[in-house]
């Protein structure tokens, strides 16, 4: 700890333990525990408790009176076993029965201040952080702390019952990792106390009659294998899978969805697995046997006769049914990227759930029984299920499926893209959802193109796109114009794709919304115009209405980035511009030098920095294609002979200067906004490298030119911006590079700007100085 | 009688009535029958595959059969779409009652007739065909023709002057007003948020409430917001006017409009919007407004045209006390409430009773236009359709549900330009009803048929149907439903000098009782209590006993009794005097007391009491007096 915070020390804790001061602000608390966190990580914290007997007074005036307020008592609490982590330090509190009176039956538990959440959570998270040596387990079993935690398992305060649980897993973890030297324990009479009170514990649950018990113990068991897969947690589930795979017999299965995500974390066995696949395909068994005529799809009932209860609840009520839905689809999505994905996935009832649930949704399905009927009152136009629903078709595509149903999908999504009633948030699923479709449906053996059935479905998809385009909601628009970017980067080189979408009024109109009023809209607008542009797809007839559109788009571009007065248009201007001049569009390479020296003059003044940060990207790609790519310093190229980059031509130097580049890099190294000046730095750093052989003498930097600059630099620096650098020669520009110290400036720079008020100095000030202001104030009462 | 619509679908069979001679119209083949009798081919037209009539379009009126109209008292409207065959029923039936509505109602009511009255008059037919409706001959037309019902009761637009005489009787009413109909009952008109001056009723008397809710809506649309507070406690609610869509969510609706007007508009097409001149099209207008320059349509002209055109527009900024409170606020900075001022002001709409004069010489394309009728068969929408009929790149946007678009577009076919159909209303929803219901809680719900049922087309929509407790009482065409509740009291008024007269006994704590002597008189279904007229001062004593006798009225009343009779304290009080040998007897009802030696039964009842002895009046006097000491009198 530096001596000015030991100096502040004794006053800080002199104002925790007075009850009349009010610390007001509970961040000011937690950055002083992340402090002493940091400063434990070097130190001993023995060390500390002795060389600062004010925090041994604070700690034992709290134990002694707890007069403070909750917020301090749980600060307390958690400072304790922040110092209680290192074995020495916890002898030593252990010694002074400091620990078992904080943490002990008589201590917290029995203060009146227990029932403040706060000061539970405090309790807990004290043992969290104390519980990291053998030590620490016996104290956990001999002070009755772990019956303590089942109890809190069930706590009203969620965050408490949570923290409640994950301490659980942390003792078991820390007690197997003790106990077991390697190889797994395999008898429970081996375990360690602690852990086999734990297990005990979870078993019951898992036996309990009580819903609440059973989801605790499964959520205590899926945080312990989601955490580490030691062989000792093999060992816990041999023990465990038996009472697990029992509630699978109980009718109604008891948190089903708790039940799941263990199983989606755990390695279960095969039949298990089975088992917890059936219970999960239930509620999409029932939508399908209620809305089909025949006597049942193959695959998806087999096995699973549909229980009662999954009925009940799916009919019960709609949010029952919604939420049943939801979880059940997310489940499913979550599983099939999994490895202990079911083998076989039954993609087809699967899918055809999947499209049954967006039929109800919008009400197209006509349903063979009644509660298909209803379930299509409950589902119509519900927003919820409609995402969940879109989301897992997605995932979907990438099973293969039948052609049938692959059509009976593109219609699903057509209609809901179609339909007046589907909400933005709907609209985008669906368009991202279609997109995976599109990539992964019915692969042609020529992969990357579209199938005859995916370009049919572009026909029909077209005239909604347009419609789309033109809808009064910015976010259609936007997600239409974004999903339009996405069809034209991957398909835009097939030639029916280009006959599709040439036939239709999508690029005229995506051109248009280059003015929409929404700036999100022209930031889409931008990026598409820029795609199609890119594989030369751009609006042929120009409409006289839009006199914009007979200027090619290079200039409409360049026109927003001057012009346009908000950020995100320009910021895809300048993306738009630098994928250009990297793929060597041909408006560019007509005239490189004038779009650069153009984009660089419009973006110096531009306000903002991400702008800014991305026309230095612009500048460092102009670069790399005239001098090559940066050298590498990394330490495993070593060996390899380097290849010399080619010394920059005398003339691109004096390109440089001429557009300005230089000066547009010197002055975004002054930047206010830190990012850019890094960005600015590094591109000098490059130019630097790239042109240490070019000719001149070293001594340049005394020339007359160059000083003048740096004292054009200086008063830069004291915030004269509006003066030009001036024609300056390429010598004078290499001479600056040379003499400024741009590694240090790296260096400081990389140091985030509040750096300074971040310290713990400040910190303890500042606490100090709100304290402050209260004590005058008091002399004032007085 | 509650509204009085018109059933304008009958329209629908006719031919188009053209601005312009249409040679398209005025060719096409007559239609004869299968066996190539042509005698029918100067009534009949046929276009692709639909037979029309060709002759001044008629209107179905409501039921007259089942009653007799000039029986009716009074007419309650509830907004100005329910008041179309108003001059039908006050000019024609010896109706000479009232009628009741709002300002708004009235007023907009009389552009939506002026306009249609406009449409047909402007555009004379000498031709009238009858034959057709000739039941042996009706039979054998094609459908719809064959199946349409009542012909021989369609009739032809009214007059104007008809308009105006009907609209004399209108009685203007405001939301929450309460108007005494014959001391009978009390109507009230409660704001539906549906249509400017739109409104349901409450129809109650003291002890009875009949809620009426036809054509609401909960959406924030223009109106003021429906008053669903006062619709509680009803012993009977009658539910009509739901919304013909239950599917079309209309904010999707109102998004799926502005798309096809923008994507039309920018391929450089034409926008037609046939609508009515008032109601959705003040909301689109408000839509549009914030759209257009968004949409870069800022250069495209909008138009109105209607004959009424100016008056629709200028009415619905007058009415601030009928508007949503948004609305009603503007008013006050002053600012006009609806935006469609300033649309006019900057010349992005234009407004003009016909396509005749200014509108051909500011007439530029593409455009956007808005005019009547939503049938297709009369006013300016005629003329636009077989204008822009031709063209793909031109779209009929229709937004008015009351008529199907298909039908509508029968006689323009073959089509080639685009038809959209979105149609927007406002009206209550079933999930809307169920949440109303669960609010208002009335006894019986009222409505009809088909709101009790999924919608044909739709059968396994369990939700789209009236779903309550206990179940909806659903009513047909020509049935008569009785109401299921009874009136059982009537309220009574007390005069101020009788009422001071009373003298109060208390006979339980908080309950008093007092005997009233009073002339009960009764006047226009209001019953009230007046002292009885003074017995006549005796001019002399002579003639005192005369009056006594000719005035048996004044009998000396006797007092009432109240209370009960403790059994065991009277066979007591008996044994007090002198009775002896008695014997008590429980029964269902009471108690008999035995006077064995008198050979007297006493029988003691709840609400009786009987002495019977045998020819002994001396005895039963007695008892009787034995018996009242145990009462209260007053």
């Amino acid at each position: 700890m530096d001596p000015e915070c030991s100096k502040l020390l004794p006053a800080l804790c002199a104002v925790l333990a007075d009850p009349r001061q009010l610390v007001a602000d509970d961040t000011c608390l937690e950055k002083l525990l992340d402090w002493f966190k940091t400063v434990m990580e070097t130190e001993s914290s023995l060390h500390l408790l002795q060389d600062h007997p004010c925090l041994m007074e604070l700690l034992s005036h709290v134990l002694k009176t707890q007069d403070v307020s909750p917020r301090v008592l749980s600060f307390v609490l958690r400072l304790v076993g922040i110092f209680a982590a290192q074995e020495d330090c916890f002898q030593y509190l252990q010694q002074g029965e400091l620990l078992l009176g904080l943490f002990g039956e008589t201590g917290a538990l029995s203060w009146t201040a227990w029932n403040m959440p706060s000061v539970r959570s405090g309790w807990i998270q004290g043992l969290c952080s104390l519980a990291h040596h053998p030590s620490a387990l016996h104290f956990l079993a001999d002070s009755g702390a772990v019956d303590t935690i089942f109890a809190l398992q069930g706590d009203p305060s969620l965050f408490v019952a949570s923290a409640a649980s994950q301490l659980l897993v942390h003792i078991l973890a820390l007690a197997m990792q003790g106990g077991a030297s390697g190889s797994p324990i395999s008898e429970a009479a081996a375990w360690p106390i602690c852990a086999q009170k734990i297990v005990n514990h979870v078993e019951e649950s898992l036996h309990s009659k009580a819903t609440p018990q059973v989801t605790q113990a499964l959520n205590v068991l899926t945080t312990t294998f989601g955490r580490c897969h030691s062989p000792w947690t093999g060992v816990l589930w041999g023990r465990l899978s038996p009472p697990v795979a029992c509630l699978f017999e109980r009718d109604p299965i008891p948190a089903v969805h708790s039940l799941m995500d263990l199983l989606l974390s755990v390695a279960s066995p095969q039949e298990l697995r089975t088992q917890a696949f059936g219970v999960l395909l239930q509620p999409l068994a029932c939508i399908l046997k209620a809305t089909t005529q025949a006597p049942g799809p193959p695959g998806l009932l087999d096995g699973t006769a549909g229980s009662s209860l999954t009925v009940d609840a799916l009919l019960s009520s709609k949010s029952a049914c919604v939420g049943l839905l939801c979880q059940t689809l997310a489940h499913l999505e979550e599983l099939q990227m999994l490895p202990q994905c079911p083998c076989p996935w039954p993609q087809v009832p699967l899918l055809g759930a999947t499209v049954t649930i967006l039929r109800l949704c919008d009400g197209s399905v006509d349903p063979s029984s009644s509660m298909g009927g209803r379930l299509c009152g409950t589902l119509g136009g519900c927003v919820r299920v409609q995402r969940a629903a879109l989301d897992f078709l997605g995932t979907l595509s990438q099973g293969t499926s039948p052609l049938e149903l692959v059509l009976e999908v593109f219609a699903v999504l057509l209609k809901t893209l179609e339909s007046p009633e589907s909400s933005p948030t709907v609209l985008k699923k669906a368009f991202q959802a279609t997109l995976r479709w599109l990539q992964n449906s019915h692969k042609t053996p020529n992969c990357s193109d579209l199938s005859p059935d995916a370009l049919l479905f572009l026909g029909e998809l077209f005239p909604i796109l347009q419609k789309r385009l033109c809808s009064p909601c910015w976010e259609v628009r936007d997600s239409a114009l974004e999903f339009l970017t996405h069809l034209i980067r991957h398909w835009g080189g097939q030639a029916d794709f280009r006959e599709a979408l040439h036939s239709s009024e999508v690029p005229t109109l995506a051109r248009q919304l280059l003015q929409d009023p929404e700036s999100y809209v022209r930031a889409s607008a931008v990026g598409t115009a820029g795609q199609l542009s890119s594989r030369g797809l751009q609006a042929t007839s120009a409409s006289p209405e839009n006199p914009l559109a007979q200027q090619g788009l290079l200039m409409d571009l360049m026109h927003i980035l001057s012009t346009d007065s908000e950020g995100f248009p320009r910021r895809a201007v300048l993306r738009v511009f630098t994928e250009w001049l990297r793929d060597g569009h041909a408006d560019v390479i007509r005239d490189t030098e004038w779009f650069v020296a153009t984009v660089l003059q419009a973006v110096s003044r531009d306000l903002d920095w991400e702008v800014r940060m991305q026309g230095l990207e612009l500048a460092q790609v102009f670069l790399i294609q005239a001098m090559g790519q940066p050298s590498l310093h990394c330490p495993y190229t070593v060996g390899l002979p380097e290849a010399t980059s080619p010394r920059p031509h005398p003339e691109f130097l004096q390109t440089l200067c001429r557009l300005p580049l230089f000066e547009f890099a010197f002055c975004a190294l002054l930047d206010c906004d830190r990012p850019v000046a890094q960005k600015a730095c590094d591109l000098l750093l490059f130019l630097r490298d790239k042109t240490t052989h070019c000719s001149g003498p070293q001594e340049a930097g005394d020339s007359p030119n160059s000083a003048s600059v740096e004292a054009v630099l200086q008063r830069w620096r004291e915030g004269e911006q509006g003066q030009p650098l001036g024609d300056l020669e390429p010598e004078a520009m290499l001479a600056i590079l040379r003499s400024l110290d741009l590694e240090g400036l790296q260096g400081k720079l990389a140091k985030s700007s509040d750096h300074v008020e971040k310290s713990p100095q400040s910190l303890l000030q500042d606490m100090l100085a709100t304290v402050g202001i209260l004590e005058e104030n008091e002399a004032d009462c007085y | 009688m509650l509204d009085c619509g018109l059933d304008m679908t009958s329209t629908l069979n006719f031919l188009p009535l053209p601005l312009v001679q249409s040679p398209r119209l005025s060719n096409l083949p007559g239609w004869s029958l299968k066996d190539g009798n042509a005698f029918l081919d100067k009534e009949l037209k046929e276009c692709s595959g639909h037979v029309f009539v060709d002759s001044v379009p008629e209107f179905c009126l409501p039921e007259t059969e089942l009653i007799d109209l000039s029986t009716v008292d009074v007419i309650l409207i509830s907004n100005y779409h329910c008041m179309m065959a108003l001059p039908y029923i006050t000019e024609h039936t010896g109706f000479t009652g009232t009628v009741y509505a709002t300002e708004p109602t009235m007023q907009i009511g009389r552009l939506l007739m002026e306009e249609l009255v406009n449409f047909i008059e402007r555009v004379p037919k000498a031709q009238s065909a009858s034959l057709w409706k000739n039941k042996d001959i009706q039979r054998l037309l094609p459908s719809p023709l064959k199946d349409a019902v009542e012909v021989s009761t369609w009739r032809r637009c009214y007059t104007m002057q008809e308009v105006n005489s009907a609209l004399s009787k209108i009685q203007l009413v405001g939301y929450s007003q309460k108007i005494e109909l014959f001391g009978a009952v009390q109507v009230t008109p409660l704001s539906s948020g549906y249509a400017l001056g739109s409104s349901n009723w409450i129809i109650q008397s003291h002890y009875e409430k009949v809620s009426y809710v036809s054509g609401s809506s909960l959406l924030t649309t223009h109106p003021q917001p429906m008053d669903q507070a006062s619709l509680k406690n009803s012993d009977v609610l009658v539910l009509t006017g739901l919304t013909q869509i239950p599917t079309a969510n209309p904010d999707g609706m109102v998004g799926e409009f502005c798309s096809n007007l923008a994507l039309t508009v920018r391929n450089g097409g034409n926008v037609l919007v046939p609508c009515y001149p008032s109601g959705v099209i003040y909301d689109l207008l408000e839509c549009l407004y914030q759209y257009i320059d968004s949409a870069g349509l800022s250069n495209i002209p909008f138009y109105f045209i209607s004959p009424v055109a100016n008056s629709s527009l200028e009415f619905s900024q007058i009415f601030a006390e009928w508007l949503c409170h948004n609305k009603q606020s503007k008013v006050y900075l002053p600012e006009p409430p609806f935006p469609h001022a300033e649309l006019i002001q900057t010349n992005k709409l234009k407004h003009y009773p016909s396509i005749h004069g200014d509108f051909s010489n500011d007439f530029r394309q593409p455009c956007v236009v808005f005019t009547g009728h939503p049938s297709l068969r009369f006013g300016d929408v005629v003329h636009f359709m077989e204008l822009w009929g031709k063209s793909s790149l031109n779209t009929v946007i229709f937004t008015e549900p009351d008529f199907s678009y298909l039908e509508a577009l029968a006689p323009y076919q073959p089509l080639a330009m685009k038809c959209i159909y979105c149609p927007i209303d406002t009206r209550l929803n079933f999930i809307q009803v169920s949440k109303l219901l669960k609010e208002v809680q009335p006894l019986h719900v009222v409505c009809p048929e088909q709101y009790t049922q999924p919608p044909p087309a739709q059968s396994h929509r369990m939700d789209l149907m009236i779903d309550c407790q206990p179940p909806a009482m659903s009513y047909r065409r020509a049935e008569v439903l009785a109401l299921p509740f009874k009136r059982r009291y009537e309220k009574i008024e007390i005069m101020p000098e009788l009422a001071d007269s009373l003298v109060p006994m208390e006979i339980k704590p908080g309950i008093s009782l007092a005997t009233v002597s009073a002339v009960l008189h009764t006047k226009d279904n209001k019953h009230v209590l007046q002292p009885p007229p003074r017995p006549t001062q005796p001019p002399s004593s002579k003639k005192r006993k005369r009056v006594s006798e000719d005035v048996p009225d004044c009998k000396v009343l006797k007092p009432l009794l109240s209370g009960s009779i403790p059994v065991e304290q009277f066979v007591q009080t008996l044994e007090k005097h002198g009775f002896s040998d008695i014997k008590v007897e429980d029964t269902a009802k009471g108690h008999i007391v035995l006077l064995q030696e008198a050979e007297t039964l006493i029988q003691i009842e709840e609400d009786s009491t009987h002495i019977i002895c045998d020819n002994d009046e001396t005895l039963r006097v007695r008892l009787r007096d034995l018996v009242l000491r145990f009462l209260q009198k007053f």
